[in-house]
This record gives C-alpha cells, sequence and structure tokens, in this order.
C-alpha cells in the first residue's frame, strides 16, 4: 500500500498534471528507467560509480556526545538516547543529491539526451548535476532563482567550474518554485533533446517514483549498518523535508518492509519564522491539497489556489510543495511531520559543530534541532532508544548565511 | 445538441474561412476593463474567446502571458473575479454578448474550488467551455464529467509529441473544438513551422472528425493566413496581450480591436 498502487498514485497523490508536449517525455522517462533497472550492465554501472566515484557507502556515525545534548534537552537520562548519523555530507559533492543525478544523468545518455536542465534551490542538486553531467560529458543547464544566486554564490561558482551554464529565474519569489516553473518551459520547448533532472520526490510521474528509488540506498545502508553495530533496527528515522528526498530515501526501505512497522518515521520542516506567521515551507503542516509542478500533494496556497511564496533561511526548504508520497505517509499516518524554525535551525547549527565538529547543511540543521522533540514522543526504553538521522549535506555553502545572522542577532557564539 | 463553440467552427467553415479564436488574460490590466475587453474582441470578429484565469505558476506561458497573469494578480483578479466579469458581459445588452468563451487556465484553481462547483460557477457565468493547460486526459475524468454534467465542452490539448495512441484518447471526451499546440514549446514561442502545424491539424480534424485550433506563436495576421490556410481554427494569445498592455487601460479595447479585425481580415481561405 505504501508504493503506488497503480503507476504514478500514492493514494490520491500524485499523477501526471503537465503540459500535453511533455507526456511523451515522461512515458519515454518511464520506460527507459523499467527497462535500466531490469538490465544489469546499467545497475552494475550505476554501483560501481556509486562506490568508486560518490564514495558510498557513506558512514554511519554514533553521535555521543550530541547523543547526550539532545537526552538533557528532552529530559532523558545520559546514555539513553543514542543518535546515528547517516554521513550524506561525506558524500562526493558533499550532499545525498548525488545518489539521484548519477542515476538520472546514466538514464539521460542511455536514452541518448546531450543536454541535461536542472531546477536547484540551494545549489547542492544543482552542483549533484553539473558533476554528473561533467562526468559524462553532456551540456548541462540549471535554473536558480536570483535570491538563491544570492544566498548560495559558492555553489554557483561550482556549478561553473563544472562547466553548467546557470540560469538566474527573476519571475515569482525568486527561489525554487520559480526556478522548477523555468525549467519546465525549458523542458517543453527543448523535450527531444533535452532530459530534465529533477531534483526531488516531486513533480509528475515517474520522478517521485524514479528518485525515491535512487535514493532508497541512503536507507538500506543506513538499516544495514545499524544492524552490524547494534544488532537491531532504529527506533526512529529522522529527515529535513523540503521536497523531501534525502527523507524518501531514508524511509523507504523502512516504508516498504512491513516488519518495520515500529520504526517510528518523523520528517522535518522548515518553519521559517513560524507556522502561525506568513513566512515558514511547512507545507505538510500548515498546506492544502493541490496541484503544483506536475503533482497533486500538500501545497502552501490561497483560497483562489494561487500558490503562496514560502519562507525558510534553508533555501533547499524553501518550497511551498512536497513529495506526493510524503503526502500520503503523512494522511496515512505511517510518517509524522514537525517544522522547525529559522532560529532553532540555526542554535542547532552550532551546537552539531560544538559537540561533534560536523558544519551542517541549514537544511539538515532542522533535523537535528527537532531531535529531543522527537525523543520526548518515544517510550523509554531500558536498553536504550537509536534514533537514525539522515545528515543530508554539509555546511560550507551556508557560511555566509550562518555570518549574516551571527552579525543580525549579535550572537556572540 | 450541437454546443455554440462547435457552431461557430461549423459557421467560419461554411464562409470559407478558419474561425479565429482570440485569448485575453481576465483581470489585466484589471477586472472592470475585461468584460470592455471581451466586447470589444467580439465586435472586432473573434468567433471564439479564451478568457484566461491568472495564476501564480503559469509552466506553460511564456514571458508575455506571465507578465499578464501577473499584473492581474496584484490588480486583484482572482478565478472568481474572472467569472464574475464573464457574467458581467453576458448580462449586458451588447449584441455580442452571445460569443462563445472557453474559460483557459491551470488546474489548481480550479482544484481549490472543487471540479463540480468550478464547472458551475462558470457556467452559471455564461461560459461554453473549459480548458485546462496542465489537465491531460488521464487527470481530466472528474471534470470531463462535471462539464458533461453543465452542458460544457472541456477542450483537450494535443502537441507535436502527441502519438496516435493520445490523439485517440484526446479525441474520446471532446465535443466543441481540439486544441492543438504549434509546436514544442510555451505560450508566444517563435521560429514556428506553421505551414507544418496546420498541416497536422488537418489530419488530426479528419481523423477525430472534430475541428482543430492551431494556437502557440500565432502573432501576426500574415502567421494567422499561413495557418488558416489548412486549419479549421486561428488561436492569437500573446500578440493580443501585448497590444492589450501597449498603452493605458482606456484605449486597450480600442488598441485590440484594430488587431481582431486585422487577423480576422486573414482568416479567409482564397
Amino acid at each position: 500500500m505504501s508504493s503506488p498502487t497503480t503507476a504514478g498514485w500514492f493514494g490520491p497523490f500524485g499523477g501526471r498534471y503537465v503540459a500535453e508536449t511533455l507526456v511523451a517525455a515522461l512515458d519515454e522517462l518511464e520506460a527507459a528507467w523499467r527497462d535500466a533497472r531490469a538490465d544489469g550492465a546499467f545497475l552494475h554501472e550505476l554501483d560501481r560509480l556509486l562506490s568508486t566515484y560518490v564514495g558510498r557507502p557513506t558512514p554511519l556515525y554514533h553521535a555521543e556526545r550530541l547523543s547526550d545534548d539532545v537526552a538533557r534537552t528532552a529530559g532523558r537520562r545520559a546514555g539513553t538516547i543514542r543518535v546515528w548519523l547517516k554521513r550524506e555530507d561525506l558524500a562526493h559533492t558533499g550532499a545525498h543529491k548525488i545518489n539521484n543525478t548519477i542515476g538520472q544523468v546514466l538514464l539521460a545518455r542511455r536514452m541518448g539526451k546531450p543536454r541535461v536542465i536542472a531546477e536547484t534551490g540551494a545549489g547542492q542538486h544543482g552542483v549533484a548535476t553539473a558533476t554528473a553531467c561533467a562526468l559524462f560529458g553532456l551540456r548541462c543547464e540549471v535554473f536558480m532563482g536570483e535570491l538563491d544566486v544570492a544566498r548560495q554564490a559558492p555553489n554557483v561558482l561550482r556549478m561553473e567550474l563544472l562547466g553548467a551554464q546557470v540560469h538566474p529565474v527573476r519571475a515569482g519569489s525568486r527561489t525554487l518554485k520559480d526556478a522548477m516553473n523555468e525549467a519546465l518551459r525549458d523542458w517543453v520547448t527543448h523535450v527531444r533533446t533535452t532530459h530534465y533532472c529533477v531534483g526531488s520526490v516531486a513533480g509528475p510521474h515517474p520522478y517521485p517514483s524514479l528518485v525515491r528509488e535512487l535514493q532508497s540506498v541512503i536507507g538500506r545502508e543506513a538499516r544495514a549498518q545499524l544492524f552490524a553495530a547494534t544488532g537491531r533496527s532504529p527506533d526512529a528515522v529522522v529527515a529535513c523535508v523540503g521536497g523531501g528526498s534525502n527523507a524518501m530515501g531514508i524511509f523507504a526501505t523502512f516504508v516498504d518492509d512491513p516488519g518495520s512497522s515500529a520504526v517510528r518515521l518523523f520528517g522535518v520542516e522548515a518553519a521559517g519564522h513560524g507556522i502561525d506567521t506568513n513566512e515558514h515551507a511547512a507545507t505538510l503542516s500548515r498546506g492544502s491539497v493541490g496541484v503544483l509542478h506536475g503533482a497533486k500533494s500538500y501545497v502552501l496556497q490561497d483560497e483562489d489556489g494561487q500558490i503562496l511564496e514560502a519562507h525558510s533561511i534553508s533555501a533547499g526548504l524553501d518550497y511551498p510543495g512536497v513529495g506526493p508520497e510524503h503526502s500520503f505517509l503523512r494522511d496515512s499516518g505511517r510518517a509524522r511531520y514537525l517544522a522547525v524554525t529559522d532560529s532553532d535551525a540555526l542554535a542547532a547549527f552550532s551546537s552539531l559543530a560544538r559537540t561533534e565538529g560536523i558544519l551542517c547543511a541549514l537544511e539538515t540543521a532542522h533535523a537535528i534541532a527537532a531531535l529531543p522533540r522527537i525523543v520526548a514522543e518515544l517510550p523509554e526504553r531500558h536498553e536504550g532508544l537509536d534514533v537514525l538521522v539522515s545528515l543530508s549535506g554539509r555546511g560550507d555553502k551556508d557560511l555566509a548565511t550562518v555570518r549574516d545572522w551571527r552579525e543580525r542577532t549579535g550572537a556572540a557564539s | 445538441m450541437t454546443s455554440r463553440l462547435r457552431a461557430a467552427f461549423d459557421r467560419a467553415r461554411a464562409e470559407n474561412r478558419a474561425a479565429l479564436v482570440v485569448y485575453l488574460c481576465g483581470g489585466d490590466p484589471d477586472l472592470a476593463t475585461t468584460p470592455a475587453l471581451l466586447d470589444a474582441i467580439a465586435r472586432a470578429g473573434a468567433d471564439v474567446i479564451e478568457l484566461g484565469i491568472p495564476f501564480s505558476d503559469p509552466t506553460a506561458d511564456g514571458p508575455v502571458i506571465q507578465e499578464a497573469s501577473a499584473r492581474a494578480r496584484k490588480a486583484g483578479a482572482t478565478a472568481r473575479g474572472v467569472l464574475d466579469a464573464l457574467a458581467s458581459w453576458r448580462r449586458s445588452k451588447s449584441p455580442h454578448a452571445d460569443r462563445p468563451v472557453v474559460v483557459f487556465g491551470y488546474y489548481n484553481p480550479i482544484l481549490r474550488m472543487g471540479d463540480a462547483a468550478f464547472a458551475r460557477a462558470a457556467r452559471n457565468a455564461g461560459a461554453d467551455g473549459l480548458l485546462v493547460v496542465d489537465l491531460p486526459p488521464e487527470e481530466a475524468g472528474t471534470l470531463a464529467d462535471a462539464c458533461e454534467a453543465e452542458a460544457m465542452d472541456l477542450v483537450p490539448l494535443l502537441a507535436p509529441t502527441s502519438s496516435d495512441a493520445r490523439i485517440a484518447l484526446a479525441g474520446t471526451r471532446a465535443r466543441g473544438f481540439v486544441y492543438y499546440v504549434s509546436t514544442a514549446g510555451v505560450t508566444g514561442a517563435g521560429g514556428v513551422d506553421f505551414d507544418a502545424a496546420a498541416a497536422r491539424a488537418r489530419t488530426i480534424s479528419d481523423r477525430l472528425h472534430l475541428p482543430v485550433a492551431v494556437g502557440f506563436g500565432v502573432s501576426s495576421p500574415d502567421d494567422a493566413r499561413r495557418v488558416a490556410a489548412h486549419a479549421d481554427g486561428v488561436v492569437v494569445g500573446s500578440a493580443v496581450v501585448r497590444a492589450i498592455a501597449g498603452g493605458d487601460a482606456a484605449g486597450a479595447p480600442a488598441r485590440v480591436a484594430q488587431l481582431v479585425r486585422d487577423l480576422r481580415g486573414a482568416c479567409g481561405r482564397a
């Protein structure tokens, strides 16, 4: 029941709400993927690249000082919480995004498409797409909101150094939503020669399923690594959710396994200035069902069905939609979704740096910030609780944002 | 019963010309001007009018219609407001106020109101059909049912990338006409091969036994003439929006009327 019942649907969510022109390309992609995943040579090449180029498996790290910090904040005894960080920040290019782009760019090559386009928010997906395209010698163009171009400048330079062309998008909110609009417009115009490398488990079918499958390596590895270390399954799995690809990547193996129904799944959205303000990106906490970017899912919208602008200090979570499977997991109760404000995420960013020596992405910092609240919801266990967290990306790209915030708030340390 | 949309195409064909379909974005420059623009477009000879509902994320539109949509929203246009403007024109004493109108837009504002409620509201406002850019036939079931219940046409879109199977699928529930997108691209696209598009439209029309109108990128009377040579209808959008935006609101009806007259003159067949 957790995977699409009919192709492209997660319960009532998903589908293909796109211009007619694109339907043929989505059919072509779906067929190419069906073909490729049954092709041993393709899967072997993907595995080989994930291990020799991306650096998989990424480590699973028991963060002891963070664990004690979380236990203390949650009012639990020290030693009763074990936080395990799945280190996607150590994958090549510094985030989980590369798991998806290597797979999709391999597919693009297989389909004979010489040009790849992508949308990007924080720039991590843009960098990962540019990287994969450089690896295979394909042309790469990335659409990025003008506001994100400014706040994620290092990633813009990285994409350019990798040979990609970055198109700043000046329409609308000048963030991820509008970058995706512009990528769709480009795709419809160059559909015969271009593969659109969608960066999240969002968009029209087959993207939510395709990206989920390419990212599911995160959860499969983590589950095996945790079992090897502890002999047990995690009590909870935690990940930040913008479009939701790192979360689906770490959730998938638990969602698909009926024997894992006791493993609690938690997604953490961006509450921006607070979910009771108009400036947040908490689509699953505060949104309603709508259609955006080709799929039916929860969206932030007004009474007239106009999509609202989201807000988050983290460009990768600053999106008024969410992947359709998350909407399904929310409504079915399989996963629970919380929201964390900008300032709590920044505090968690600092705290992870001080306790563990890890500068994480601001997106990831939302998941870290939610840990005490999540732990407080879990029943106590004498032998201690194991909490698996997707450390989705590293924070180098966010240093300017963090510096501005420290200056603005006068944070001394 | 033949719909008013179908009848408009039949009439044009009887006069040995293509039907002229004119798009405008509802609420641009403001809702108060929309009824006057509808009337000016009808009076100048448009056979069918496509009335756009502004949307925050118009992914199928080029810059001209994106900007019109943004202007309309900024001036306070909503889906209900645009339908009210249509109703107000229908109630006017204008001799042209019975011209068929297709409400044109994206799916989310419709879904927000509810398929059945939106179809009813559109019908009550005087719409003859709906055209939803991001709703291919596979997802259009409930809205098609709602339109049928209100005796409205849900106009399907076909594109150069549509397979024979998809052409047949689009034809299964179409009654008024079919919109053929001239090129893989967004509205207002340049460099379209109109002769090829019109020929393709002819083939589709023969296969489905329905009139087929060709849109996307038709901006001048010359473009219209090339499309009209083979196709049942010619759709002009971005050029009309540009004429509306090319001066003050008060002068917009006169500006657009001039363009529509020129386009209508180009729809005849030799």
